[in-house]
């Protein structure tokens, strides 16, 4: 077997994601002595030339951390889709949009004019904004474009696999470590494509340690207004957590510290939409059938879209605000 | 071109589907834009059905179940409605006008009511308008890609 | 006009997180320098209409790099908005989490991103100037070491953040998650290693950098040299702070010029925006934006690890106080305008960090159950202030009656050090390319340097993550013939 080769890239990303590589310790030597690494711009000298000269499909593992943000974001994103075998969607900006994808609730020219107009301590009184071009005395200097909205991976280019959280937990990327190396060395079956890798098969509440009776709820509150019972359920105790709504993978670490889920390993097995998935969830244990007092009670979660695609508006049915 | 708009309906069987055939048996004039789904309880429509309805060129919803304390399953109905509630909610946040989602109890007998709401929300939608989900967000991106062009 | 035009894209131009332009005059001499940062995310918009209280967890993802930081400035803008203040061991457990934090990411640059620079030298082939090269230098066990200081703050992040990045327990009003005696004690023990570790950085530094002439020579040098003001957070008697107090900012004489609590930062710094880039240049406001000019009639001023020393009066920590005395002694008093001895005020602030958290740790209330009090009055508006390893941070929040965002705004570490880094760059470039002269690597790395010592995150706006920073510089023609690449 010729030395797999291994990619690993960031685009839109915090670099969250790349230090959760980094994190898997000892493992990291593994994948160094198993793979032979052609691409990796955090931690070694290669450069984007030398990706556009290598043959297609000479890269065999390419994982792709971050989401697109802007047009060099989406080159990139290209360029190593053909040199790529398997591309995977490493972490919830790639995979779903992310926080990042928040901003797909407002407009591009909504956030220029904030950043760069409006906030207290910008002064600007020419009405700059910056320029995918401008021609300064010496010369032209270029920066990317930006984009209306942010958009994950898998809505530029082809994607094989799927690795969720924010960022997915050291152990569970070892675990894919192995089940990759695994496959290739002993020449397995490649998984299905659209595998979700490195989670679990059900959801975050399956995972945690708290008991929940699903009880019927009359108002919601916020993680800071209450102290909450160390062994119930959150939502039982009026918090909104997206546990139900979202895939196991983590161990629940949030609500192990009493504070509620947020949704960030992405929608559960088989649901498409995340929002979605927790709004039924919600409208089940909602007590009330009387239309006031419903509105009374829903009035009780202050951002339900926000919360709700709190990770995955990106990747959502409706994948953006129209304002 | 006038528009005429596109409104998709999730009918409980037991009830608001069973009004809506008595209202064309009966002979009751009513819009041809409504497209009729039969669900099996209005509890039974799940919010991606209607999110995927707008999604894929609906301008409107209408929902029908049967009235509080008839629905056949106790509580679907109840479910349907805090479902609704929350969903004009967040489609509010989405830029969509929570006028385009509509909750109605129609029983079988009500032919008549049938018909009143169906000329309404058609009215009411043609006033807000197409919505056109997909390609106003796919406009909005050629225009980006022609800039980089 | 026949310029020349170098392109320096650290890591960055395949990705996209940052570059520098350089334009050669007819003469071959450096006529001017852009450093460019290509990414903006948005959050001062998105975050509106968000509750506040998430704020916290929404904004760690503006950094995976330093996260503890976005928490934290968050989090006190938080009780500032909700007007609460955290139970003392609620605020210690923060603290604590902070400083542990410090220790590892201070740590981290010093050992595998500024640090092979000095251990290895700036002439050193690019493929060793790396953690490996230094750990092939100084020995497999304090690479060894190195790992496992990495790996206790990472546990301890865990334990006391929820999660080793992107941390979720500081709530407005305290934190959600407090310590057992039993974890007390393993905390305790991860730190004692830490302190060692910070104290051996220090020897380390001696050895290696100050018993070499032709290194301290090289830190004291006018190309490596910029005087502009100094801004850190200080406590109530001026010795340097992380998480709490009030921002002081010097002159180029070391002169008290302000000193603001945090919600009176507008009437003090202010963001320059220019067309080439989508990172905005802070500036102090009194003075006024200047343009990119040293002095203390220019406005700029540097928010680092050596601008938080020459800002405050001392250290609060034995050893540390003591390295800060000698620091200052060997370089010739204060303030210090030697960009290179950034690197040595960063391990100084390691060690404080260090010797602070052994403090925290030990303090008997830092198990109380009492971290957490429930904010009562009607949320308005506040400002958080912390130091992130990379600069000020300021996050400034303004709710309406149920604390759900109206606006927000936020100065980022690194984004303090735009300008100064612009300049820093153009001016190591000036003094180290002249016409005739071949831009080799050695020259190259020495450009770099003026950069790397700032240790730019621009995770918060671009990335550069700890690690070999490797470069392509191309210098055209006027026809946009590529004359002379160095890749490295
Ligand atoms: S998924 Fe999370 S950790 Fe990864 S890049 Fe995105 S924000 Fe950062
Ligand atoms: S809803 Fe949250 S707290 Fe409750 S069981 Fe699920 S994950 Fe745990
Ligand atoms: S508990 Fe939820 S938000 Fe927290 S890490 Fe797990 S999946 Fe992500
Ligand atoms: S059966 Fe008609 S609404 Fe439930």
């Amino acid at each position: 077997m010729a030395t797999p080769k291994l990619a690993l890239y960031w685009a839109a990303s915090c670099g969250g994601c790349e230090v959760a590589v980094l994190d898997i310790e000892s493992k990291i030597l593994d994948v160094a002595a198993f793979f032979d690494i052609v691409f990796w711009p955090c931690a070694t000298d290669f450069k984007y030339k030398d990706v556009e000269v290598m043959a297609d499909k000479s890269i065999t593992l390419c994982l792709f951390n971050g989401a697109i943000r802007n047009s060099e974001n989406e080159k990139i994103a290209k360029l190593l889709r053909a040199k790529s075998v398997i591309l995977v969607a490493f972490g919830s900006c790639a995979y779903e949009g992310c926080i990042p994808a928040l901003a797909n609730l407002t407009t591009k020219e909504e956030i220029f004019k904030t950043v760069y107009l409006e906030t207290p301590s910008t002064y600007n009184p020419e009405k700059i904004f910056p320029q995918p071009v401008t021609k300064v005395k010496e010369g032209e200097v270029e920066i990317p474009v930006f984009y209306e909205k942010v958009k994950s991976l898998d809505q530029v280019v082809d994607v094989d696999y799927y690795i969720p959280g924010c960022p997915p937990q050291s152990n569970q990327v070892a675990a894919v470590i192995d089940v990759v190396v695994d496959i290739l060395k002993n020449g397995k079956p490649l998984l299905p494509k659209g595998t979700i890798l490195g989670a679990g098969e059900k959801t975050c509440c399956d995972e945690c340690p708290r008991i929940r009776r699903e009880k019927k709820i009359k108002q919601f509150h916020r993680p800071h207004e209450i102290m909450v019972n160390p062994d119930e359920c959150l939502l039982d105790q009026g918090i909104l957590c997206m546990g139900p709504a979202t895939r196991s993978g983590c161990g629940a670490l949030c609500v192990k510290a009493n504070v509620p889920c947020r949704g960030c390993y992405g929608a559960p097995p088989n649901v498409h939409d995340q929002g979605l998935k927790m709004l039924s969830a919600l409208s089940s244990i909602i007590d009330a059938q009387d239309p006031e007092e419903i509105d009374k009670i829903i009035n009780t979660i202050v951002d339900p879209t926000g919360t709700f695609y709190r990770f995955s508006l990106a990747h959502s049915t409706l994948k953006a605000a129209d304002l | 071109m006038s528009f005429e708009p596109k409104i998709v309906a999730f009918f409980c069987n037991w009830c608001t589907y069973t009004g809506a055939d008595l209202a064309g048996v009966s002979r009751l004039k009513s819009p041809a834009n409504i497209r009729v789904i039969r669900t099996m309880c209005s509890g039974r429509v799940d919010p991606s059905f209607v999110i995927k309805a707008f999604e894929l060129g609906a301008d409107g919803v209408l929902i029908g179940g049967c009235h509080p304390g008839d629905c056949h399953y106790t509580e679907g109905n109840y479910k349907a409605l805090r479902r609704v509630h929350l969903l004009k909610k967040m489609l509010q946040s989405f830029g969509i006008d929570e006028k385009r989602l509509r909750l109605e109890w129609i029983s079988a007998s009500e032919g008549d009511v049938y018909q009143r709401v169906a000329i309404e929300f058609t009215e009411q939608i043609r006033t807000l308008g197409p919505l056109n989900w997909k390609q106003k967000l796919e406009q909005r991106d050629k225009v980006t890609q022609e800039m980089i062009a | 006009m026949s310029t020349k035009h170098i392109s320096i894209d650290p890591i960055t131009r395949l990705e996209g997180h940052g570059k520098i332009d350089i334009f050669l005059n007819d003469a071959g001499e450096v006529e001017n320098c852009y450093f460019m940062i290509p990414e903006l995310r948005g959050f001062e918009k998105f975050c509106v209409g968000r509750p506040v209280e998430e704020m916290p967890r929404i904004t760690t993802r503006l950094c995976g790099v330093c996260p503890e930081a976005h928490h934290m400035a968050s989090a006190k803008a938080c009780d500032a908005v909700y007007h609460v203040e955290p139970p003392s061991a609620g605020r210690k457990l923060r603290e604590l989490l902070y400083n542990v934090f410090f220790a590892g990411d201070h740590a981290l640059h010093f050992y595998a991103l500024g640090g092979p620079d000095f251990v290895l030298g700036p002439e050193a082939s690019p493929t060793e100037r790396n953690i490996l090269g230094v750990v092939a230098k100084v020995g497999v066990e304090i690479g060894m070491k190195f790992i496992q200081h990495r790996a206790h703050q990472s546990a301890i992040m865990e334990l006391l953040g929820g999660k080793k990045i992107h941390q979720v327990t500081s709530l407005p009003g305290g934190v959600s998650k407090g310590l057992t005696e039993e974890e007390r004690k393993g905390v305790e023990s991860r730190v004692l290693e830490m302190v060692e570790f910070a104290k051996f950085t220090i020897k380390l530094f001696e050895d290696v950098v100050l018993k070499n002439k032709a290194y301290v020579d090289l830190i004291l040098s006018d190309t490596y040299s910029l005087k502009v003001y100094s801004m850190g957070l200080v406590d109530e008697k001026n010795r340097v702070n992380f998480y709490d107090g009030k921002v002081r900012v010097v002159d180029c004489n070391g002169k008290e010029f302000i000193k603001y609590s945090p919600n009176e930062y507008l009437e003090n710094v202010a963001e320059h925006v220019e067309p080439w880039s989508y990172l905005k240049f802070p500036f102090l406001k009194k003075i006024g934006w200047k343009g990119f000019v040293e002095g203390n009639e220019s406005s700029i001023y540097r928010a680092t690890p050596l601008s938080r020393l020459n800002a405050a009066d001392g250290m609060a920590t034995p050893l540390a106080q003591a390295e800060y005395e000698r620091m200052y002694k060997t370089l010739g008093g204060k303030p210090v305008h030697a960009t290179l001895a950034t690197h040595w005020a960063r391990i100084i602030e390691l060690l404080y960090a260090a010797e602070r958290s052994l403090e925290l740790v030990r303090d008997p209330e830092i198990t109380s159950p009492n971290i957490r009090i429930i904010p009562k009055e009607k949320p308005t508006e506040g400002v958080g202030i912390v130091e992130a390893p990379r600069g000020t941070l300021t996050h400034h929040y303004v709710t309406d009656e149920r604390g759900i965002l109206q606006k927000v705004n936020l100065i980022v570490g690194t984004t303090n050090n735009n300008a100064p880094i612009a300049m820093s760059v153009k001016k190591a470039a000036m003094g180290l390319i002249k016409k005739g002269i071949q831009v080799t690597d050695g020259v190259l790395n020495k450009i770099e340097m003026a950069f790397r010592a700032y240790d730019p995150c621009f995770g918060c706006a671009t990335h550069t993550l700890p690690g070999q920073m490797p470069l392509v510089v191309t210098i055209r023609n006027k026809n946009g013939d590529i004359l002379q690449e160095i890749r490295r």
